[in-house]
Formats: C-alpha cells, sequence, structure tokens
C-alpha cells in the first residue's frame, strides 16, 4: 500500500497579536503593529512541538513542505526531511500565499493538510483545499473558533501520527471553518460568521465492542432528526433555519439546498426566501406564526450572534423563545466546557430574556436540557 | 511501588472450530438399536416430523471429543480478560463462590423445568420468595421480579411498567416523555426510547451532578418517569436526590432508581425511602453471581405497591394460611411478559446464598470496603505522573468508582486508554472499563475495586498503571505495540462499526468474508 502522504503548511506570523493584546495578525497593518509591540513569533516552536511527534515514524509517510519559515523548517527543526513544494513565499507571508500552498499540496492529493495557525490560516487553507481534503489545524494563532483545531500542538501531533500510520481509530467529520472580523474584535465587537465548512479527522473510540453500544456518529443522529423535523413541519407555519452544517441536513431534508451560511426561510415545505437579511426576516415574520431553528457554535456554544446576527433581537422578539428550537449533535454539547450554551443578541435585555434552561434536540424524540447563560 | 512481572499467554494459533475436523471422525458412536425395538420405534427420524426435518445433515464440523475439549482448553489458555485481576468498573467483579455455583448446580435446582406444577417447584419458589423479602429490606420496595435478563432488561420492565401505569390512568398519550441524565446507564434513555418515550437529558454541572434547575425545567404535566443512576460512574452522589424525587412526583411522574452502582451504598440508603417508586438490582454483579459472559443474567425489578399491579407475570406469592406458594398468572393490570417463566433462576439462586452467607451486617461492611478500596486506589493512581480525574475542583470522597483520564498522558506521550489496555495484558491484569457513551471526560478509564479484592490485588493493578506510564515516556513504541506477551497482538478494530464486514455467526462470516475465507483457506 502506498504510504499516506502529509502536506505541512506554517503561518509564521499567527499568534503574534494575542500576547501583545491584539485579536490576531490578519493584514499587514495588524503584523506591523504587532510587531511595534515587540510580539515575537511562536507559531514556529509550537509547529515543532506537533511536527515532533511524528519524527519517530518519519519513514512511514511522505511529507511535503512549503518552503523555509512557511513550513521545512519547523519540519527540519522537528527531525524530519520533508520534500520542499516550489510555492512562492516571502518574508511577509499572507493569505495569498497559505492559499496557493494549500492548493498546491491538494493538487499533490495529500491524505491531511496539517497547517499551523489561527482562525484566519484556517479560513485561507480551507479555500485553497476545499471541502474533501482532509485539514487539521495545530493551533497557534490567537483566534482558533474553528472545529478543525485539536486541542494542542501535541494532540495535533499525535492525530495526524494516528493517521499516517493508518490507524482505524481515525475517521473524518464536517469541522465548522469560523471567520472573526478581527477590527471588530479590537473594538470589542465580536461578530463571527461561519466561513465554511472542512474534511477533518478525529480519533473514533473503537474498544470493547462487547459493552459498549456501536456509537451512533451524531451525523446520523442528526439526518434523522433532519428527516423527523421536516415531516412534523406545521402548514401555514413560517420556519426560519439558521445557517451551519446542522441546518443545512434539515434544509436538505426538507427538499432545497439551502446557504450554508446564511439564513432561509421555509413555508408549506418550500422556501420562501434564501440568505435573508434582518430586516427582510424582520417583514416576513411580523404577524406569522413562526419558529426559528439554529444550530450551536461549537466549542464555545453560541445560540445566537455568532454568524446568525440576520437573526436579530426584534426578529427574536416577534417569534419567542418558545418557538426557538436549538440543535446538535450530542458531542458537540459534551465539549462545551463550562456545559452552557451562549447568547449575544446585541440586546442585554433580550438576552437575559433568553437565559435559563431549553431543550436542545439531538436526535429523533431525544434531547438534551441546556442552560442559556445569562 | 514494584515493578509488576510481565506474564506469557498461551498462542495455540487455534483455528475457528467451523474449521477442524475430519471427514467421519465422531466424538461418539452409538450402537445400533436392537433389533425389537427398531422395529417398535423405526428409524429415529421418523420421529421428527417430515416438515421439521432437515434436508441435509447439519454442517458441523467432524471431531472426537479429546480434540473438542483440547480446542476449548485452547482458547480458554487465550482469552484475553474476565480471568485475572479484573477491576472492571460500573461491573462490580465479584468473585462467585464455589459454594453458591455448587448450591445452584444441586440436582434440585438444575433439573427443574419452568413448566412443572408449581406444587413440585415448592423448594425453589420459596427461596424466590425469601430473596424478594431481601432485597425489599436492602430497597424498602414491596414486591421483587426477576424475570429480566440483565440490568438494561430491568430498565425496560420499568419503561412497560410506566405504560401500564399510565394506560390505567389514562394519562399515557399526555406522559410521553421521560427524563434522565448525561451519566445514567445508556439503558435508561435506550429503554425510554424503545417503549416510545421521548427522551429528556439532564447535563452535568460544576457539582457534577445536573441541578435542581435543570430537572425542573425538564419537568411537565409530559412527564412519565424519572430514570437515573445515584451514585453515577464518576462515583459523585447527588446530595439532592429527595428532592428530585420529590418534584418528579409532584409534577406526575414516577421515579426508577437503577442500581448499578450499588455497592458503594448497599444498607446505607433505600430506593423507597428516598422517594422512588421502584428500582433494579443486578444479582449477576451486586450480589455474587457470575457475570461478564460467565452466564446468564438477571435484573431484579422491584416496586411499590401501587404499580405492583402492572408487573409482568407470573409472580411468586406465598399463601399464608397454608404456607404453599405458586405461581400467579391472573393478574389483570400485568405489563403481560417481558421474557418467558419466572427468571434466570439458578442466578437468584447465587444472589440468595451471597446474601446469606454476608448477612445484614456483611452487606453493610462490603459496601464500607468498596469505598475504602475505591479511595486508596483513586490516591495510588492520581499519583501517577499522567492520570488525573474528572471533576477535580470536586474534594468530596468517591464512593465505589472514580473516572479517571489520560489525556494528559496521551497528549505528552500519545499513550491513550486504547494502548494502556493493550498493554495491561502483558502483565496479566485485566485491562478496564472505560466509560460509557459519550465520553464526558477524554480518554477515560473507570476501575472498581470492590470489597472483594485484596490490597495486594489492588496494589498490583496500580504498578501496572504506573509501570506503563512510566514505560509511555521511556519506550513510547514499546507501549504502542503491546501486548507482546499476548495470544495475539493488536487487532484492527476498523471492521467494529462496519456491518459490511461484521460477522457474530459461522454463516454470516462466509457470506461477508467467503471470497477472501476460500483464499485464505487455499
Amino acid at each position: 500500500m502506498d504510504r499516506r502522504s502529509i502536506g505541512v503548511i506554517v503561518n509564521p506570523i499567527a499568534g503574534m497579536g494575542g500576547r501583545v493584546g491584539l485579536k490576531g495578525t490578519d493584514g499587514a497593518e495588524a503584523l506591523a503593529r504587532a510587531r511595534a509591540l515587540g510580539a515575537t513569533p511562536a507559531s514556529h516552536a509550537r509547529a515543532v512541538r506537533a511536527l515532533a511527534k511524528l519524527a519517530p515514524i518519519a519513514d512511514a509517510f511522505r511529507l511535503l513542505a512549503c518552503p523555509g519559515a512557511m513550513g521545512a523548517d519547523a519540519c527540519r527543526e522537528a527531525g524530519l526531511d520533508p520534500e520542499t513544494l516550489p510555492v512562492a513565499v516571502t518574508d511577509e507571508t499572507s493569505g495569498e500565499h497559505t492559499r496557493a500552498a494549500a492548493s498546491a499540496m491538494a493538487a499533490r492529493r495529500v491524505d491531511l493538510l496539517l497547517f499551523a495557525g489561527g482562525d484566519g490560516t484556517a479560513r485561507d487553507v480551507l479555500d485553497g483545499i476545499g471541502e474533501d481534503v482532509p485539514m487539521l489545524g495545530i493551533p497557534t494563532g490567537v483566534k482558533m473558533h474553528s472545529a478543525v483545531f485539536a486541542a494542542s500542538p501535541e494532540a495535533a501531533g499525535n492525530l495526524a501520527r494516528l493517521l499516517a500510520e493508518g490507524d482505524a481509530r481515525v475517521r473524518f467529520r464536517e469541522a465548522e471553518v469560523m471567520d472573526l472580523d478581527e477590527a471588530g474584535l479590537r473594538e470589542n465587537r465580536v461578530s463571527a460568521r461561519l466561513h465554511g465548512v472542512a474534511r477533518a479527522p478525529f480519533e473514533r473510540a473503537l474498544m470493547q465492542a462487547g459493552k459498549a453500544s456501536a456509537q451512533a456518529s451524531d451525523e446520523d443522529a442528526l439526518d434523522a432528526f433532519a428527516r423527523a423535523f421536516a415531516a412534523r413541519m406545521e402548514p401555514g407555519r413560517l420556519y426560519v433555519l439558521g445557517c451551519g452544517t446542522t441546518l443545512r441536513r434539515i434544509k436538505r431534508a426538507i427538499g432545497f439546498e439551502g446557504t450554508l451560511l446564511g439564513v432561509d426561510v421555509v413555508i408549506d415545505g418550500r422556501a420562501l426566501a434564501l440568505d435573508v437579511g434582518e430586516e427582510r426576516l424582520m417583514r416576513l415574520v411580523a404577524g406569522a406564526r413562526a419558529t426559528i431553528v439554529v444550530g450551536v457554535t461549537g466549542g464555545q456554544g453560541f445560540v445566537f450572534g455568532r454568524g446568525n446576527q440576520q437573526i436579530g433581537p426584534e426578529v427574536i422578539r416577534a417569534v419567542g423563545r418558545e418557538n426557538i428550537v436549538v440543535v446538535t449533535g450530542v458531542s458537540k454539547l459534551v465539549g462545551l466546557d463550562p456545559p452552557v450554551l451562549r447568547v449575544d443578541t446585541g440586546d442585554p435585555a433580550l438576552d437575559r430574556d433568553l437565559a435559563g434552561y431549553i431543550r436542545v434536540e439531538t436526535a429523533p424524540g431525544q434531547s438534551t436540557m441546556m442552560r442559556i447563560a445569562a | 511501588m514494584s515493578t509488576p512481572r510481565e506474564v506469557t499467554q498461551a498462542r495455540w494459533n487455534e483455528p475457528v472450530v467451523m474449521e477442524m475436523g475430519v471427514p467421519g471422525r465422531r466424538g461418539a458412536v452409538f450402537p445400533a438399536a436392537e433389533a425389537e425395538v427398531a422395529a417398535a420405534v423405526g428409524e429415529a427420524s421418523s420421529l421428527v416430523p417430515a416438515a421439521m426435518r432437515r434436508r441435509a445433515k447439519p454442517a458441523l464440523p467432524e471431531m472426537s471429543e479429546p480434540d473438542v475439549l483440547r480446542h476449548y482448553l485452547h482458547l480458554s489458555q487465550e482469552v484475553l480478560g474476565m480471568m485475572n485481576i479484573s477491576l472492571f468498573g460500573t461491573c462490580t467483579m465479584k468473585y462467585n463462590s464455589r459454594l453458591s455455583e455448587q448450591i445452584s448446580l444441586r440436582p434440585q435446582m438444575a433439573d427443574m423445568h419452568p413448566y412443572q406444577d408449581p406444587r413440585t417447584l415448592q423448594g425453589i419458589l420459596e427461596i424466590v420468595h425469601e430473596f424478594d423479602l431481601i432485597l425489599r429490606q436492602l430497597s424498602g420496595m414491596d414486591q421483587f421480579v426477576f424475570q429480566a435478563a440483565g440490568g438494561a432488561h430491568a430498565a425496560y420492565t420499568q419503561t412497560a411498567v410506566t405504560r401500564g401505569y399510565f394506560a390505567a390512568k389514562g394519562e399515557l398519550e399526555q406522559r410521553n416523555q421521560i427524563i434522565t441524565t448525561i451519566q445514567a446507564h445508556p439503558c435508561n434513555p435506550a429503554t425510554a426510547a424503545t417503549s416510545g418515550f421521548e427522551v429528556i437529558t439532564l447535563m452535568l454541572e460544576e457539582n457534577g451532578y445536573p441541578s435542581i434547575e435543570a430537572l425542573k425545567a425538564a419537568l411537565s404535566n409530559r412527564t412519565a418517569a424519572l430514570m437515573l443512576n445515584n451514585p453515577d460512574d464518576m462515583g459523585i452522589y447527588n446530595p439532592q436526590i429527595k428532592e428530585w424525587v420529590r418534584l418528579a412526583k409532584e409534577a406526575g411522574a414516577l421515579a426508577f432508581y437503577d442500581h448499578a452502582n450499588f455497592n458503594g451504598v448497599m444498607s446505607k440508603i433505600r430506593a423507597r425511602d428516598l422517594g422512588f417508586d421502584a428500582c433494579m438490582f443486578m444479582l449477576h454483579k451486586t450480589f455474587g453471581g457470575p457475570k461478564g459472559g460467565g452466564g446468564p443474567a438477571t435484573g431484579a425489578y422491584g416496586c411499590s405497591a401501587e404499580l405492583a399491579p402492572f408487573l409482568p407475570k407470573p409472580v411468586v406469592v406465598k399463601d399464608e394460611a397454608s404456607g404453599l406458594y405458586d405461581l400467579d398468572y391472573d393478574r389483570e393490570m400485568s405489563v403481560g411478559k417481558v421474557r418467558e417463566f419466572f427468571g434466570n433462576l439458578h442466578i437468584v439462586m447465587r444472589a440468595y446464598a451471597w446474601a446469606r452467607a454476608m448477612g445484614a451486617e456483611g452487606i453493610a461492611e462490603a459496601s464500607d470496603i468498596s469505598v475504602l478500596a475505591n479511595n486508596y486506589m483513586e490516591k495510588r493512581l492520581l499519583a501517577v505522573d499522567g492520570v488525573t480525574k474528572s471533576h477535580p475542583h470536586l474534594d468530596e470522597y468517591r464512593l465505589e468508582m472514580t473516572r479517571y483520564s489520560l489525556e494528559k498522558l496521551k497528549e505528552e506521550t500519545g499513550i491513550g486508554v486504547a494502548e494502556l489496555s493493550a498493554r495491561m495484558v502483558d502483565f496479566g491484569v485485566d485491562a478496564p472499563w472505560l466509560a460509557h457513551e459519550p465520553w464526558l471526560v477524554p480518554e477515560p478509564f473507570t476501575p472498581e475495586a470492590g470489597e472483594m479484592w485484596s490490597k495486594e490485588d489492588i496494589d498490583t493493578w496500580c504498578d501496572v498503571i504506573a509501570q506503563i506510564a512510566k514505560e509511555a515516556r521511556e519506550n513510547t513504541d514499546h507501549v504502542k505495540a503491546a501486548p507482546h506477551n499476548a495470544a495475539i497482538h493488536a487487532i484492527d478494530g476498523s471492521a467494529l462499526d462496519d456491518p459490511a464486514r461484521w460477522a457474530t455467526t459461522w454463516r454470516a462470516y462466509l457470506k461477508k468474508h467467503g471470497a477472501q475465507a476460500r483464499r485464505a483457506a487455499g
């Protein structure tokens, strides 16, 4: 069998803004400010920590890396000898370089793209490789809200090693790549949206099958829920369907493709409006019997205010808390620490009204009671 | 700590029995029937009605008796677990005393048939009744039945009784929800769903158990029952349990106590005293019956007098006037059968023998010892670099179990619970139970010392964990490649969840792997 191949891209400037109080280094101006504040690169050292986990099996897989600071340096320091890809790099690496490098890795059909950076890097990598090539993030940035990141550099390295070894525990799932507006963050204004969906590896427990029930994946449970939900939709009721992969399942189950990143409105089994903004949404729900269906952002547990700001405070008030359906996979709920949901509608009074317990649907006939933090 | 010794297991490369045998070879050759007998009875095959007769002989391997015995001896030597020091958490692994085994094998027990007239079953019915009385004392319930063939089956019995109870009240349509917690055994939500209920799960919060506010938010006039364990598998006892049950009852719901974790609270609390309507004990775990493939199981299901009319039938009853025991099938409100007959009575027999041997004081002491042993083990395991426990901020002592995590070791060395489990086999101790799905703690493992393992056994077990954690840092690849001394090395688990490849019978194996099997053969 062919050896598996891993591509490595390091964003050498990722994470520089964090220690000097900036919210990231997206863009040349922010980088210059970070440097002026005395920031030094941290990405390289963290990438080396992850790559060192691969060193003991260096002969068992093929390693491709971007030249110099964008990958090859870290590989060599970790004791690996990569094949260097002929892609452009400059000292001031930019998103453009990352995208071009990722695209070149995809053309070489890597089995995994292991990248070091933050959300901005994840975004560029996804744009370069698309939804089919697996990607895994070594967390080295300031903002890491995307689900493609391992918990630590070591965890990323260990998982990449299992994949390189062909370990049967490595499976793949959809992972959300988030897009946070840094300029907004610097002004303490959080505005995140879903940028896209990547394919990310994870380690699945495959043990003691004698006692543990075969773990039905969240994805199967959510597909089943989507079909059940589509079947029980009330005639004449307006359904405001939020964004993200879980909602895409519901949209597909209803019978239309919908928008992954946008809010769509459905009535009587057909799409009434796609990718609607707040004002249009308000006009649609005014006076109507309506239900809002939303997912939960991974890691942070946001129900409103991250990626679905179109569903603004007025819309939520008009529809009413009792007509909000929250849907997500059990593993996403279990991964929340602390185990609470959050809302950030932009209207603190509404946020307080939404606080308290809510049932989160996880499968047909199954829900989990979660607290929305005040 | 001392360095544990490695053991080497037998390796027989034993084929599947279906691949063994030689045509014509026999275990026993029966003499031909004498002429008079043959004339009177006819061909043996004529005794089987034509419609039921096989067209072809069964495709069994043709083997001699010693071949068969040797085959199973080899397999027993290649067994990977449940035979050694086995601190398999949530399973309360207890020694099955030879005395109990002998009693359950006596002809008065072994040769009985459930279709016998109850007048000829007085001895065993008395034991069932007496054991019912013992469980009533331990739980405060009013009646136990033993049909359920395991803990999950007893939970199912609860959901069936719940249906019967609310159907009789005309509230079944309205009360279609069952509330449980994410740390309750998965059989609770599973059986609730099987019986057609919606399931609402409560998450753990900061204290290690769900909050009363979450329960209140879940309870309504649609709630049929609350089903939970306490303590849960993390060894954390919910001290607000009485209030939980009160709230459930106030909402008109039933409360069911899954006593899978009974060992740490035996004779300290009684389900009925806490307000529960029903509870379940696992006789194959807590009460000393064989467990883990060692034999059929029994879930003892007990309930209040109010629910008793809905119990599965038959129920063993005693006529106080005559002193005779009977099987009561005349129960109008009964949910019917959850299983044939009245239970795996040889397990009830063993559990009765265990309870009588222990006595009330012995059971109370066993509970204390199990908690003490767990906390001793916790001290030892948390001293191992790389091992942490769930909810480390909680200072209270855990009861009979603690949930640990190898997350730190895994991050530092790549050695997690899978690798640890495989390496433990090399030391002749059994790997621990990890955790039920979903895993709330990364890389979890959950040993349970119970009351019967000696301090030396527990020390050996902990020494092995410490040794492997040390090896993880000093010789990672050696641990990764484990087991080294076992009958087989690490197996490829990729087919475990692939219906196209798994096979639990020989026929399924040939169907799914036929071409490959034939290639291998030849």
